[in-house]
């Protein structure tokens, strides 16, 4: 009994390993997976205007010089129609035909009424100082537009947007509004830590309702006489500057607001 | 425990609309001078009549603002607003300043105080208060005989350039300089000593004999200088409080370039003989000499770090003149000077960060800062004649002393003191009554 069950036994954990060992996935090299790449997504709003870089305008003239040039050698030549002598038209008739052959070709002459732009490029190009007035009702217009469609947010867009930070161009614009506003104090030791962090509440027109600085505990240890005076000039920033230059939608998401000031880049230099 | 238990799950799984705290990094700023009104010290009448008296001044509480104003804006970090402009009155606004109304002027930091005559003694009271927060940032009250009164204004422009910047002032120290009289080559130089800002201009000396490179003790007592005694170049002890004049050592050539170590008590200097000149340091208790540098270059202006562990100075060991630290016994010599050009006058920074020197580049002349391993040179500024700058106590402004070209007819020279920040921006020319040349600034009467 007892060797009957030793020798299944073996057979069966011989059959579990031969199986094992031949099954595909095992023999299966791990996948080769590419590294993450993480990609900030930036909400763009009406107030980002980034200009073309230099070198991006450039490659894009090319690529549209290129697709002239390709249109022009692919264009088939035209074929000129030899007027037969004995099928000369009535003096009233050619003039008639001389017009049409004028219309379909390009003609510098020709005065065209309705400015088309082509493109961004060519803007310079197609201004017409006398029409600024013209411009002026059309800019109104296309704003106005940009203001619609902002009231077209669906309620879903509008969840998203509540939860993210402040675009580039609202941190920016609040950013510069602060430089102008910080006077750093001078006689900081660069060597040591300057940052102050100062946790805002605001109002939705950007006043301040209340400023706290978040490490006050460090103004009153020793040695750290420096920090006080590096928070007081950042709160008197803060004052100075406001109503704060804040989105004008989406209260809920900036109405608590941290600014760190960092002065050490200013001060090395 | 149901209950307990429910409470927990509701309190887990309660839908809370949670948003994270936005944060803006701000690390810029301006460097702009701060914006603060100097209002004039209130004084009652009585007290008005008794120091009209005593120092012939008929408001010395608007003298007093006076100096505080002077010094802040000599300073270059502050901007202090035109007094025409206040809408509150001295005695009021000591008391409770109307925020609104220097607010309006556009001032960040008011200063206020009042002056009063008491026991035969002057009292100033002054406050500073942060204009854009509404509140006190300090309160202060000094006491003391009424000609010290433009002290107290000194005092008063530190503590307010302290709480403002974070750094101690400078303003309430003593400069001491060469006061030069007469044409080029006929020039007599007395050793002077007056205010940082100008003012109590004395002279120490009668000017019999040339003098050169006066240097403060950091105690302020002790003066040390070069003076030509009988033709022989040697290097002189003189107590500021008494008077009294003594030679440091008994060397049997030329000694110069003196300076005092950090902690007063040692004199490190030049000694010149057969061509070659080292340096040595006297211990100014027991009297003993210790030679420093030795090699058969000219080793000359050694200038100790403020913990006194280092020396610097400059050498023509390389060709040229250049700057070079040592450790405080002469060992591990590094060259820090690489740039075109030669330097001279290395000052180490009371800060310990900068090495304040003079550099001559294609026949001009710089004074400019350097790290102390050589690296991050700045010229502040530059001129035809130029050279000895001296640091500040606190590390921020230099003085120095700058020479015009004289004219084909040899006319025309002057020799006077500057000043500049370490931005390079605020240079100034300090007064004095007349020409003046190597100065050197004290460090802080009062601590």
């Amino acid at each position: 009994m007892n060797r009957s069950i030793i020798t299944s036994s073996v057979l069966h954990i011989f059959i579990i390993i031969i199986t094992a060992m031949s099954l595909p996935f095992l023999s299966k090299k791990p996948i080769d997976l590419p590294p993450i790449v993480s990609v900030e997504l930036i909400q763009i709003t009406e107030k980002t205007n980034i200009p073309f870089a230099p070198k991006a305008k450039k490659t894009i003239e090319k690529i549209k010089e290129k697709e002239k040039k390709l249109v022009s050698e692919q264009a088939p030549p035209k074929k000129v129609k030899k007027i037969k002598p004995d099928a000369v038209p009535m003096p009233d008739d050619k003039i008639k035909k001389v017009e049409k052959i004028k219309e379909d070709k390009q003609n510098p002459e020709k005065i065209d009424n309705e400015v088309k732009q082509v493109s961004e490029f060519e803007k310079k190009e197609l201004f017409d100082p006398d029409n600024i007035a013209a411009l002026i009702d059309k800019s109104k217009e296309e704003s106005a537009k940009i203001l619609k469609k902002n009231d077209s947010l669906t309620q879903d867009q509008v969840k998203n947007f509540d939860n993210t930070g402040l675009s580039l161009s609202e941190e920016d614009a609040l950013k510069a509004q602060i430089f102008g506003c910080w006077s750093i104090p001078l006689g900081l030791p660069y060597n040591e830590n300057l940052l102050v962090r100062i946790k805002l509440e605001l109002k939705p027109d950007g006043s301040v309702i209340k400023s706290e600085i978040l490490d006050h505990a460090r103004m009153n240890r020793p040695g750290q006489g420096f920090y006080k005076v590096l928070a007081e000039s950042a709160l008197r920033a803060v004052k100075l500057c406001q109503p704060l230059r804040v989105p004008s939608t989406g209260y809920e998401r900036w109405k608590e607001l941290q600014l760190n000031f960092d002065a050490r880049e200013m001060l090395e230099g | 425990m149901k209950k307990i238990i429910i409470a927990i799950f509701v309190v887990i799984f309660l839908p809370i609309k949670s948003y994270s705290l936005i944060e803006v990094d701000i690390t810029r700023g301006n460097l702009n001078p701060l914006p603060i009104a100097v209002s004039a010290m209130s004084i009652d009448e009585n007290s008005r009549e008794s120091f009209e008296k005593i120092l012939k001044k008929k408001n010395i509480g608007s003298e007093i603002s006076s100096v505080v104003e002077n010094n802040l804006k000599t300073s270059g970090l502050f901007n202090p607003l035109n007094k025409d402009a206040f809408l509150q009155a001295p005695d009021i606004a000591n008391v409770k300043p109307r925020f609104e109304d220097w607010n309006l002027i556009k001032a960040q930091a008011l200063i206020t105080g009042k002056v009063s005559f008491a026991d035969d003694k002057l009292r100033v009271e002054f406050r500073l208060w942060d204009v854009l927060a509404g509140k006190e940032m300090m309160a202060l009250a000094f006491t003391t005989v009424p000609n010290n009164w433009r002290r107290v204004g000194h005092i008063i422009s530190d503590k307010v350039y302290e709480r403002l910047t974070g750094e101690k002032g400078y303003f309430d120290t003593r400069i001491i300089y060469v006061a030069e009289d007469g044409p080029k080559t006929k020039r007599i130089k007395k050793l002077a000593i007056m205010d940082q800002d100008g003012a109590n201009n004395k002279f120490l000396t009668l000017g019999n004999e040339l003098v050169l490179t006066p240097r403060f003790n950091p105690t302020n007592q002790m003066v040390t200088y070069l003076s030509y005694f009988k033709n022989l170049p040697r290097v002189y002890l003189l107590d500021i409080e008494t008077g009294m004049q003594e030679v440091v050592g008994d060397f049997p050539g030329m000694t110069f370039a003196p300076r005092f170590s950090p902690n007063g008590k040692k004199i490190i200097m030049s000694f010149a003989k057969d061509g070659r000149s080292d340096i040595y340091t006297m211990d100014l208790e027991n009297r003993i000499v210790e030679k420093i540098t030795n090699h058969p270059s000219i080793d000359t202006s050694p200038s100790y770090s403020p913990d006194g562990k280092y020396i610097c100075f400059n050498s023509d060991r390389s060709g040229y003149q250049q700057i070079y630290t040592m450790k405080s016994d002469g060992s591990n010599i590094k060259r820090i000077s690489f740039g075109k050009g030669i330097y001279g006058t290395p000052v180490w920074s009371p800060r310990g960060d900068l090495i304040a020197f003079t550099k001559l580049h294609k026949g001009k002349f710089y004074i400019g800062v350097m790290r102390t391993d050589g690296s991050g040179e700045r010229l502040l500024t530059e001129n035809f004649y130029q050279e000895a700058p001296s640091w500040s106590p606190n590390g921020r402004v230099l003085i120095f002393y700058r020479e015009t070209k004289t004219d084909e007819k040899g006319d025309g020279f002057s020799a006077k003191l500057w000043s500049i920040d370490l931005t390079g921006y605020n240079e100034r020319m300090v007064k004095t009554p007349a020409d003046g040349s190597d100065p050197s600034w004290s460090s802080l009467l009062t601590n």
